[in-house]
């Protein structure tokens, strides 16, 4: 049997692209301007605009977590909202936490806790854990396991994830 | 005391500060100039034929480039075997916009290139496509009686052993015997970056390929023989992969596309998939296994029977190795393996975590807990007793087996004396609790493999071997090894991968890359260190004066006799005062075929897991899981641990909840997103103990290791499934063991 | 996703004046599950309202002795509200067993009432959709169903509201205030949401350019006696395939007050009334959680890979009723099972 799909054109022919203008963002303590059309997502603007690619796109729709960043101190998924909403906002990404030189407590507790294999959703996590530093609802091991669930990691680095968020909270 | 025997050790990742701090680029993030986006649109339907892309219409929109389908790419390479990957299976390979036909649901049919990734997003889905759609078949329990068992396969694939003993007249006198079927469905690799290949024009007809792969050779001669590109034309780089779990092992479509695109427009180009589309690259194939065992009195197997189906696609023979284990794990006279594949209108399935093992030990060693339940046997002194000393499939002793102390460690500091044999008898916190184990074993192999090795004036080493970092810990054992051998502090050592600039290294997987890399390191250190001792033996009054390579070594930075630590030379001075700015050497290592073929070569693993059942609602706590592993020498204990952690959290995901859903109607999966395709969470992972049991094994190859990233996923699966058994009585034989089939 | 135009508006009158002088507009709060929905094509508005920073985020004591929670206030900020934990524990129990602190974080609370269904073909293009398309048909029914509804379901879509936190506002019965081109209206929560009908393609009964403004709790709080209870395929971070919200009164063991709504199996946040009466005056037993349960699964549908709801609704209705006797749950920081 065979069976056709075929596709309606679009009625009155196809929209044009919606132009793009300055938006002003604070990433890290400094302000840029970018030309952003409204439909570039803050994890987009980042990484392909600011070319800051520490914040990376695992699934682009909230279900993974890895392009957690900072919003004025909270952690937010900026894959699920767009820069023109931030114009405002304080925003941090992985970069401004710390370097390779000059590295975070709990960046360093990653490390020597070896809470990632491969790293990209390394950072996510690492947002996210700033977050729930910053929130401060998070003191037993149950609780920083289901505080840091909304960061996916396929390479299976839980323990050690664990391991690292509860020695900087256990220090705070 | 040495300070420079690294291996062994734990230092943490060398590459450790550079992704925490955001700083390691993965093949999305090379921001090259003038970059165009590729976003690639998939087929709707799953069979049938394209009547029309309506690209005009798309093409029209301003800062659109170009819209490639089948209707207008340029010539490509026509025959097969330019296709072929180093381990594409028998068979066609899929070829991207090459033909109106479709073959399976979500095929690439069109890229849409423009100036930016929103607008190409948009643009594609704008592409009005015709089809023309027949009947299809995703069904793998429509075609049980159609298996065919493959000719031939990939590298790698060995079809099962032929039947030794009278497995089937064994069966019927068999003091207790079992027959059951196992299923699971298909299961996908889901790494955390998505498949992004950014394609850099570098002008007259170059390009670099900054592309997600586990083998950076593999894709360059796939580039090479698909678009007949010289190899001064192609530079594919990969120094960081986001995962990869085998996904990445064969060129995925994006970089065919990025490519594409590149060369046409003459302008870099990065395509990027959509999680969605990571549900279009390959799979863990739908699997039905049958098994039956049967004992005698004293519980020993008398037999041992393991059939799988799985299916494939209508162009490949995909491959993998299922019950071929099932041949060796234990002792058994009488044992009838099989293995068929059955053809679907799927794309091919592709290697993932421990291919076909983590799908045959399922089937296994849940039989065996069923065995040793049928037989009065506890599952731990059932194995004990079936304990194989020596490899019956090919008949030849392992070069080192220490499963048993993995046995014995494991079951100490688990617990598993306290376990009453009685299901449903053990009860905490008001849930039934569990305790089950399983077992599995692995190929310790060896590939071919390059290595350069350079050093400076000023004692700085550098080693370079093209091969991959995909979270193993590559760069940091390739550094430990290269500064013992050197005698140098890890800091003195940079290693560098993933380039087509450096010497030729395999695909990174099978667990292979340790030994094979970490081989070839070793040697063109050694190489380097020989050229260093003449040197160091020019001046007159040498200390080193007649000494061979085997009479000295390299520690601390110094040079030395190894019977007399005191005549000794200081390595730096050695380079400085030989006037050279620099010395390197070339060395390769492959298998040393004449010691090892007396010998079966594997690793093996136990693990135990108990779990908290609720019995009103089915849910399913893992409480605690201990992981015992003999892989011979673990080269870096920080780095070996989290992948044996992580193969934990991998079986964990396999036994309660991954399963890519697939609608037959449409032959569609319908739970392609990280949203309902689930894997574990943080708050799913219990505490873990991994215990490392170290084997001395020079015969598997000179550094005695047998890679550790498949073998530790063995046996979990098995041990939550029969856990959850032996809390509730209930035998649930298809995964994963959600909450419903508890009910 | 489809282009559009955006424009942040400065108060509610500006939102919906704004919103009214543009075709195939939408507001965005937070927009978790709208922008989720545009990358996917499903939804594709030509003009994009912010409404997340209007003055709308307040959480503050009402004449009456309820709590009006702001349209704009985030759930995180709700859940941790001392207010909500003191008087609404069921409410914060509910909303910290959401999704993932990320999203909580910018999620608002008019826009969980928002939320769209996670039935898969809905977010398919590629497959029929009734709710999606009305009239392609529903590929739920006779396809793979596992995340959707029981109760209340039609043959024109079996979709089910996907909120864990609409499921404890189901049983706290706010009134949801709104404000529109007529003009600002209430609505009773149990109203807000609607059953799928052969209308699947209307969530809720807000009328064309309608805000929401806040959500309006009566004084009565459940806080003593209380459970949500989320049944799902992994620990966290997962969507509820049945979840269950109950608030008691007691006296002694005598249940004088009941609320009950569950997750996971209908269009809406499925508020069972009649359950609610079959409890007043029971005895807080096994024998009365059992046959309320069975009660409230009576007219249940199962459609292949969801029959077992009707059992797990079943057995999770006698649980978190036996919790909620038991007085045992409480406020907390997060969500951690409840079971």
């Amino acid at each position: 049997m065979s069976q056709p799909l075929i596709s309606a054109p679009a009625s009155g022919g196809l929209p044009n692209p919606v132009p793009t203008g300055p938006v002003r963002l604070t990433i890290n303590g400094e302000t840029q301007t970018l030309q952003l059309a409204p439909w570039t997502s803050l994890l987009d603007a980042l990484r392909e605009y600011a070319h800051l690619t520490g914040t990376k796109k695992g699934c682009d729709h909230g279900q993974c977590g890895a392009c957690t960043v900072l919003v004025n101190g909270r952690r937010i998924n900026s894959c699920l909202t767009l820069a023109v909403m931030h114009e405002d906002d304080d925003i941090t990404t992985i970069e401004g936490l710390g370097t390779p030189e000059n590295l975070s407590p709990l960046q360093q507790a990653f490390v020597d806790h070896d809470a990632f294999q491969c790293g990209y959703c390394t950072p996510g996590q690492i947002c996210s854990a700033q977050g729930l530093l910053n929130e401060g609802h998070a003191h037993s091991e149950a609780e920083i396991k289901e505080l840091m669930s909304g960061n996916l990691c396929r390479c299976g680095a839980y323990v050690g994830i664990l391991d690292a968020v509860k020695e900087v909270v256990d220090k705070q | 005391m040495s300070q420079t025997n690294h291996i062994g050790k734990a230092p943490s990742r060398v590459d450790g500060p550079l992704k925490v701090a955001g700083a390691a680029h993965y093949s999305g993030e090379f921001n090259v100039p003038n970059l165009a986006y590729g976003y690639v649109v998939n087929s709707p339907i799953t069979k049938g034929k394209i009547l029309k892309v309506h690209a005009d219409e798309v093409r029209a929109l301003p800062g659109v480039l170009e819209v490639f389908s089948h209707e207008n790419v340029p010539y490509l390479a026509w025959f097969d075997k330019s296709y072929k990957d180093q381990i594409a299976p028998g068979g066609s390979p899929f070829r991207p916009l090459h033909s109106p036909d479709i073959t399976f649901n979500q095929q690439p049919v069109a890229l849409v290139v423009a100036d930016t990734f929103e607008l190409a997003r948009y643009a594609a889905a704008l592409l009005r496509i015709d089809y023309e759609q027949q009947e299809h078949e995703t069904n793998l329990e429509a075609k049980r009686t159609e298996g065919y068992a493959p000719g031939g396969g990939k590298i790698g694939f060995q079809p099962p052993p032929p039947p030794r003993g009278k497995p089937d007249q064994a069966l019927k006198e068999a003091t207790h015997s079992i027959e059951a079927e196992y299923a699971h469905g298909a299961q996908h690799h889901n790494p955390m970056e998505l498949f992004t290949t950014t394609v850099e024009w570098r002008g007259d007809g170059k390009i670099t390929a900054y592309d997600k792969t586990q083998g950076v050779y593999n894709v360059k001669n796939y580039l090479m023989g698909v678009f007949g590109l010289g190899k001064d034309d192609v530079r594919v780089v990969n120094q960081f992969m986001g995962g990869g779990f085998g996904a990445g092992l064969r060129p995925q479509y994006s970089v065919f596309m990025a490519v594409l695109a590149t060369l046409e427009l003459k302008r870099s180009v990065r395509v990027t998939l959509t999680r969605q589309q990571m549900f279009s690259i390959g799979h863990r194939p739908n699997t039905l296994q049958l098994v039956k065992l049967g004992t005698n009195p004293d519980g020993t197997l008398a037999a041992l029977q393991h059939h799988a189906l799985h299916e494939t696609s209508q162009f490949e023979d995909y491959t993998e190795n299922i019950v071929n284990w099932s041949g060796m794990l234990y002792q058994c006279e009488n044992v009838k393996l099989g293995y068929e594949l059955a053809k679907l209108d799927i794309y091919s399935p592709q290697d993932m975590r421990a291919p076909g093992a983590a799908s045959g030990n399922v089937g296994l060693e849940v039989a065996m807990d069923e065995m040793a339940y049928a037989a009065g046997l506890d599952p731990l002194e059932f194995r004990m007793r079936n304990y194989a000393d020596r490899d019956q499939n090919v008949d030849k002793p392992f070069s080192s087996k220490k499963l048993r102390e993995c046995y014995k460690q494991a079951a100490a500091k688990f617990g598993w004396e306290t376990r009453t044999q009685e299901p449903r008898s053990m009860r905490a916190n008001g849930k039934l609790v569990g305790m089950g184990m399983g077992g599995g074993v692995w190929d310790a192999t060896q590939q071919k493999s390059a290595a350069k090795a350079l050093i400076s004036a000023d004692g700085k080493l550098t080693v370079r071997s093209a091969t991959g970092e995909n979270g193993t810990g590559t760069y940091t054992i390739m550094t430990q090894i290269a500064a013992e051998t050197l005698g140098l502090p890890l800091e003195a050592v940079t290693f560098e991968l993933g380039d087509t600039d450096q010497p030729e290294a395999p695909i990174q997987g099978g667990s292979w890359t340790a030994a094979s890399v970490g081989t070839a390191v070793k040697n063109a250190c050694d190489a380097l260190g020989e050229k260093i001792l003449k040197l160091a033996q020019k001046p007159a009054d040498s200390p080193l004066k007649g000494a061979t390579y085997d009479e000295v070594e390299f520690v601390n930075g110094q040079l030395r006799l190894r019977h007399d630590h005191a005549q000794a030379v200081v390595l730096r001075d050695v380079l400085q005062a030989s006037g050279e700015t620099q010395l390197e050497a070339d060395s390769s290592a492959q298998p040393n075929m004449a010691k090892q073929n007396g010998y079966s070569l594997h690793s093996h693993n136990v693990a135990f897991a108990e779990v908290e059942v609720d019995e009103d609602l089915g849910t399913i706590k893992v409480t605690r899981v201990v992981s015992a592993v003999a892989a011979g020498r673990i080269l870096n204990q920080k780095t070996a641990r989290s992948q044996v952690l992580g193969s934990v959290v991998w079986g964990l995901g396999m036994a309660l909840m991954e399963e890519t859903i697939m609608d037959h109607k449409f032959g569609r999966y319908v739970n392609h997103n990280f949203a309902e395709y689930h894997i574990p969470v943080n708050a799913d992972i219990p505490h873990i103990d991994v215990i490392f049991v170290h084997e001395d094994d020079d015969i598997v190859n000179p550094l005695g290791v047998k890679g550790i990233g498949e073998v530790g996923m063995l046996g979990v699966t098995a041990a939550i499934a029969n856990a959850v058994f032996h809390a509730t009585g209930k035998r649930v034989r298809d995964l994963p063991i959600m909450l419903d089939k508890l009910l | 996703m489809y282009p559009f135009t955006y424009s942040r508006a400065t108060d509610v009158a500006d939102a919906v004046r704004d919103k009214a002088g543009h075709d195939g507009s939408a507001y965005i709060g937070g927009g978790t599950n709208l922008i989720d929905l545009m990358k996917m094509n499903v939804e594709q508005p030509a003009h994009l309202v912010n409404v997340a920073k209007l003055a709308l985020s307040k959480i503050e004591e009402l004449p009456d002795g309820g709590l009006r929670l702001g349209a704009t206030a985030t759930n995180s900020d709700t859940a941790w509200n001392e207010q909500v934990k003191a008087r609404y524990p069921l409410l914060n129990q509910a909303i910290l067993a959401g999704a993932s602190p990320q999203l909580r974080n910018v999620a608002t609370n008019g826009g969980n009432l928002m939320q769209r269904t996670r039935c898969y073909y809905f977010y398919d293009l590629a497959t029929p959709c009734n709710k999606r398309e009305p009239g392609s048909g529903c590929s739920a029914i006779g396809g793979f169903n596992r995340v959707c509804g029981i109760l209340g379901t039609s043959e024109a879509c079996i979709a089910t509201h996907p909120s864990d936190m609409c499921v404890a506002l189901a049983a706290l019965a706010p009134t949801v205030r709104v404000s529109g081109p007529k003009g600002e209206r209430t609505i009773a929560f149990e109203d807000f949401h609607r059953l799928p009908g052969d209308q699947p393609e209307f969530d809720n009964t807000l009328a064309e350019g309608e805000l929401i403004t806040s959500l309006d709790l009566p004084e009565k709080g459940f806080a003593k006696h209380f459970a949500y209870l989320k049944l799902r395929d992994r620990h966290s971070y997962a969507f509820a395939l049945v979840s269950v919200a109950v608030g008691l009164e007691m006296d002694g063991d005598t249940i004088t007050d009941a609320r009950l709504a569950l997750g996971g199996v209908a269009h809406k946040p499925w508020r069972d009334l009649s359950a609610e009466q079959l409890l007043k005056g029971q005895p807080a037993t096994a024998e009365t959680f059992g046959r309320v349960a069975a009660h409230v699964v009576a007219d249940a549908v199962g459609r292949g890979s969801n029959d077992f709801k009707i059992e797990l609704a079943r057995r999770a209705i006698v649980r978190a009723l036996k919790q909620a006797a038991e007085g045992k749950q409480e406020a907390g920081d997060m969500y951690l099972g409840g079971q």
